[in-house]
């Protein structure tokens, strides 16, 4: 195993504000790993700095060692809507990161296949349920071939059965892929379900308070007793925090 | 239990059953409903001015216009026509050439719009036939003053439309677009523009109509032929059949400018998730 992403945040800034403190986190290789935490912890802001979409504070984001300096086609993101482009076609859509003169249909049908999208690749966003629209934003994000994908509460507008669909689906995409994640999450079942660590965060400035592992081979069950014991202790850091 | 959930079935599906039969299309909506009440006006006009309840100089009946119409002779009408558009189809072209050009400037940077954005709000603010003396002294009672005026009239709502559709674009798409790499030309044209697609549309299509309405205030002022002066013609000579003919005329050719502009947008826009485009 090998550190793929490391992040070290010294301070972030809005204003006045001190959103994130002293942040060192490094992922390895293949791991998952949520952000959990009150809301304005700076979690999402923390994602749109290793995004590359925030740039405006103090540190570094290292990926395989490089120092990143804004966007990385290596690193992908999804957002918490699907944020498709209503104009384009599904399959436009999950071809944006393309070169438009060089789209590679093949490889759209193939993520479309595997998000469950299969031949809706035609039809417009407005025809797409709202899990249908996120499955396809997973698509989109990972015809770039990242090595590392960010995501802010994907799933948090969908219904449950769809999330949990979506929370496998993405399980069965960073095996296949061999992506690393990392995944910002209100729900601290889904974070314990998906990750291999949980990260809790402090809030006023954002700091990484509790790091707990869920060391259980994949695919897990959601009503495995590890799991629930992980929960309770997620639980209890975020107690400690004041999150909850 | 099990009549619980299908008595909440029936609370919350009835209202939905109502909202999609009030969105869904309705099977053969009879859409010629439309013609009934402009035939029923013309019969009536005929009615009123053959049975002499109207003086015929006043309102002509309907079929005499149909005969003042034939009587112009397709030549004259189609170079009073062809004058009219025209005059509509330069200053329209300029007026909105130049509104699609500095709405965008103005739309996609910050710096310009407060730059220029102030000064063209109070332009905005002058009705726009005030220019036409000033116009008629800087450039004459030729054919320049009427396209400037029509440019003037056309420039605005594109100038506007263009302007608020870039400044409103979802900055949610934009952040996709940069989270792929796009440089400022190719998001512009992979995001922005499309975004903004929809108001700049409804701009030029409020910038088509205001053409032709002042191209009718241009001809007025002097002309010696179009539209326009087939208007003041008929006043000059009393003959209110000469200016119901032209006014049919106007109507006609701004209808099918109208309708051109509305088939673009439906084809342009047809993504849209609105109540417009599931009826349709």
């Amino acid at each position: 195993m090998t550190t793929l992403l490391d992040v070290h945040i010294r301070t972030k800034f809005y204003g006045d504000h001190r959103v994130l403190g002293r942040v060192d986190i490094a992922l390895q290789q293949g791991e998952v790993v949520s952000l959990v935490g009150a809301s304005g912890c700076g979690k999402s802001t923390l994602l749109r700095i290793v995004s590359g979409l925030e740039r405006d504070f103090l540190g570094e984001v290292r990926l395989a060692g490089q120092v990143l300096d804004g966007r990385s086609a290596d690193i992908g993101y999804i957002f918490q809507e699907p944020r498709l482009f209503p104009w384009l076609s599904v399959a436009d859509n999950v071809a944006f990161g393309a070169d438009p003169r060089q789209p590679d249909p093949e490889r759209v049908a193939e993520l479309l296949a595997e998000v469950g999208l299969a031949g809706l690749g035609t039809a417009l966003p407005k025809q797409l349920s709202g899990g249908q629209a996120q499955r396809a934003a997973i698509a989109r994000g990972l015809y770039t071939r990242p090595r590392v994908l960010l995501l802010d509460e994907p799933f948090s507008a969908v219904d449950a059965f769809t999330r949990m669909k979506l929370q496998d689906l993405l399980t069965r995409i960073a095996q296949h892929h061999g992506i690393t994640v990392l995944l910002v999450t209100h729900d601290i079942e889904e974070a314990v379900y998906l990750s291999d660590r949980v990260l809790v965060l402090d809030a006023n400035p954002g700091t990484v308070r509790e790091d707990i592992p869920v060391p259980l081979y994949r695919p897990r069950e959601r009503l495995d007793d590890d799991l629930t014991a992980a929960r309770a202790q997620v639980l209890g850091a975020l107690h400690t925090v004041h999150a909850l | 239990m099990s009549a619980t959930p299908k008595a909440l079935n029936d609370l919350v599906g009835a209202p939905r059953r109502a909202a999609a039969a009030a969105v869904a299309p309705r099977v053969a909506r009879a859409k010629w409903v439309g013609v009934v009440p402009p035939v029923l006006l013309l019969l009536l006009a005929e009615l009123a001015v053959k049975a002499g309840w109207v003086s015929a100089n006043l309102l002509p009946a309907p079929s005499d216009v149909v005969q003042t119409l034939v009587a112009l002779g397709p030549q004259d009408l189609l170079r009073h026509m062809l004058a009219s558009t025209g005059r509509v189809a330069s200053g329209f072209a300029l007026g909105a050439g130049l509104g699609l050009l500095l709405g965008a400037v103005v739309g996609l940077s910050r710096r310009s719009e407060d730059l220029l954005n102030p000064t063209f709000q109070a332009l905005r603010a002058i009705p726009s036939l005030a220019w036409v003396p000033l116009l008629l002294l800087w450039l004459g009672i030729d054919e320049a003053s009427k396209v400037v005026l029509i440019a003037i009239g056309a420039f605005f709502p594109v100038y506007m439309g263009v302007s608020s559709g870039f400044r409103d674009v979802d900055r949610k798409l934009i952040e996709v677009g940069q989270m792929y790499g796009l440089g400022s030309v190719a998001l512009v044209r992979r995001v922005l523009l499309p975004a903004a697609l929809p108001p700049i549309l409804t701009g030029l299509r409020n910038g088509l109509s205001l053409s032709w309405m002042f191209m009718v205030a241009a001809e007025l002022i002097a002309a010696t032929h179009g539209l326009g002066y087939l208007l003041t013609d008929g006043r000059e000579t009393s003959r209110a059949d000469i200016v119901l003919a032209a006014i049919f005329l106007l109507a006609l050719l701004g209808q099918v400018s109208d309708t051109a502009m509305q088939r673009l947008e439906q084809r342009l826009l047809r993504w849209r998730d609105t109540l417009d485009t599931r009826r349709a």
